[in-house]
């Protein structure tokens, strides 16, 4: 493989990682709170810039990656992938430390990934979902990181995603969490969040 | 790659800080629940928060500001070498108003200046684990979190009562997270229990020895353990400081001269100081120190 070939990754490694992952711990601590990731790696689509960025922040040889069919269907992605984290990628989803997924519509039910187990309930998935938009309206989120309410939607997602998100809930301490991104921004909505109505 | 002089910023690897945000992501997500990370050697000894240090190392941007305290004071040995260790390495910007830090380091205190969104408050934690003086086996302590079988604490809880006739833990007092996990809240006086709750502020705890991460999210609900009919009570102090005259604030004695001459103060030695410059500004006489 030649290095040339692949697309360039952070101009600035230590602080580009250090920045998004910032973005993404903020994220995190406050569910549903969207926010801008600017970066300018240009990954070969249809991965986002703002999933590589959180990819290339956070995937290294000790972590494995699985990719939806979507993204999985185009070689140089894979490339990106490893080239810029080393991380190796995975066709069993209940392995992935990451999930990225293209396709939020058909994607795979939330069960379907790691939940951890209950001694350990840190060794589960976290999924980046690419979605076209994330709106502050819709369903409507208690729990840790939201002060009183959060009303948080992102779409396309599958039409039982509520019922998916309170079964995810559930189940808690285990679960999946998610971090949703469109072209520009970030948001997450971690297994701590309660959804209290679904619109 | 980028210029080999920042590789290094802020001390830790790229690699190690990977490893420690990927827990930390994970400790948001699950409040109160001890993520196990690889820690690593760090240039101080372990009683120096290592792990407290490695947790603002992943933290660290070039953009922050780091307040690192100790019992509440910011001129301590420990968080004056804490605070050089991030200027060398890290070029950061420091300080010592609560207010203008992003980043707190702290041992043992809260500030007494309410948290905001936004801010980060990192623990340094020497004993990560609140059921280890009950059960010393960690896969033991590991089924019961998971069980949520927190019997033996309440059990502990009450044998203080039932010799004191209160609950006598004064430190670390036990706190159940979002209504799951029971929680260490590191060596902090329980005065300071009631300042974690729904605090708008991200609170991060790093145990370097025992290489444990947890968390509490901003607005978390985080309750002491106690009984109905022995409810919870935070330290009350019947007298306000010496030199800034704050009441409701934690309060250290300290020995004034040799002859055994003491007084009380703020154990918060930046709020002491903003009291202090705010009355010389509004014109107020200081309170005169006792002889
Ligand atoms: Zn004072």
């Amino acid at each position: 493989m030649s290095t040339s070939a692949v697309a360039r990754g952070f101009a600035d490694p230590v602080h580009d990682s250090q920045k998004v992952f910032r973005r993404a711990l903020d994220a995190m601590a406050h569910p549903g709170r969207i926010a801008q990731l600017g970066t300018h790696i240009e990954p070969p689509a249809p991965l986002f810039a703002t999933s590589a960025s959180l990819l290339l922040a956070l995937a290294d040889y000790e972590t494995c990656v699985w990719l939806d069919d979507t993204l999985a269907e185009v070689p140089a992605i894979a490339e990106f992938v490893r080239f810029h984290t080393g991380t190796r990628l995975t066709r069993a989803r209940r392995e992935a430390e990451f999930a990225v997924i293209a396709e939020p519509e058909h994607m795979p039910p939330l069960t379907a990934f790691a939940s951890g187990t209950p001694e350990y309930p840190d060794r589960s998935t976290t999924l980046i979902i690419q979605v076209e938009t994330l709106a502050n309206r819709g369903w409507q989120f208690t729990g840790p990181g939201i002060r009183e309410c959060a009303s948080f939607s992102a779409a396309p997602l599958p039409p039982d995603f509520p019922e998916q998100l309170a079964a995810n809930r559930a189940r808690f301490p285990l679960g999946v969490d998610l971090i949703f991104t469109t072209q520009t921004e970030i948001a997450a909505l971690p297994r701590t969040c309660r959804i209290v109505e679904a619109a | 790659m980028s210029d080999a002089a920042s590789y290094n910023f802020a001390y830790l690897d790229e690699q190690t800080k990977r490893m420690i945000r990927r827990a930390l992501l994970k400790a948001v997500a699950i409040p109160g629940y001890q993520v196990p990370f690889a820690s690593r050697e760090m240039p101080m000894p372990y009683g120096w928060g290592t792990g407290g240090v490695q947790v603002t190392a992943s933290v660290l941007g070039a953009d922050d500001t780091l307040k690192v305290i100790d019992q509440g004071s910011d001129d301590t040995t420990n968080a004056v070498s804490i605070r050089k260790f991030f200027e060398r390495t890290a070029g950061i910007a420091t300080t010592t108003h609560t207010s203008e830090a992003t980043v707190i380091q702290t041992r043992h205190r809260i500030p007494e200046a309410p948290l905001g969104e936004g801010q980060i408050l990192v623990y340094q934690v020497p004993i990560p684990e609140p059921l280890r003086f009950l059960e010393p086996r960690e896969t033991e302590t590991r089924r019961l979190h998971a069980l949520e079988d927190y019997g033996l604490m309440h059990v502990k809880l009450y044998e203080d009562i039932a010799r004191h006739g209160h609950i006598a833990t004064t430190y670390a007092y036990p706190v159940k997270v979002d209504g799951r996990y029971i929680m260490d809240p590191s060596p902090t006086p329980k005065f300071d229990n009631p300042k974690m709750d729904m605090c708008p502020a991200l609170q991060l705890f790093g145990a370097g020895r025992e290489k444990r991460i947890y968390a509490l999210p901003p607005y978390t609900k985080v309750v002491s353990l106690d009984f109905e009919d022995h409810p919870f009570e935070p330290t009350k102090f019947d007298r306000g400081c010496a030199l800034c005259g704050s009441e409701g604030i934690y309060l250290d004695e300290v020995v004034t001269d040799d002859r055994g001459g003491r007084m009380f103060v703020c154990s918060d030695t930046d709020y002491c100081e903003s009291r202090r410059a705010e009355a010389t500004e509004g014109g107020h006489a200081l309170h005169e120190v006792p002889r």
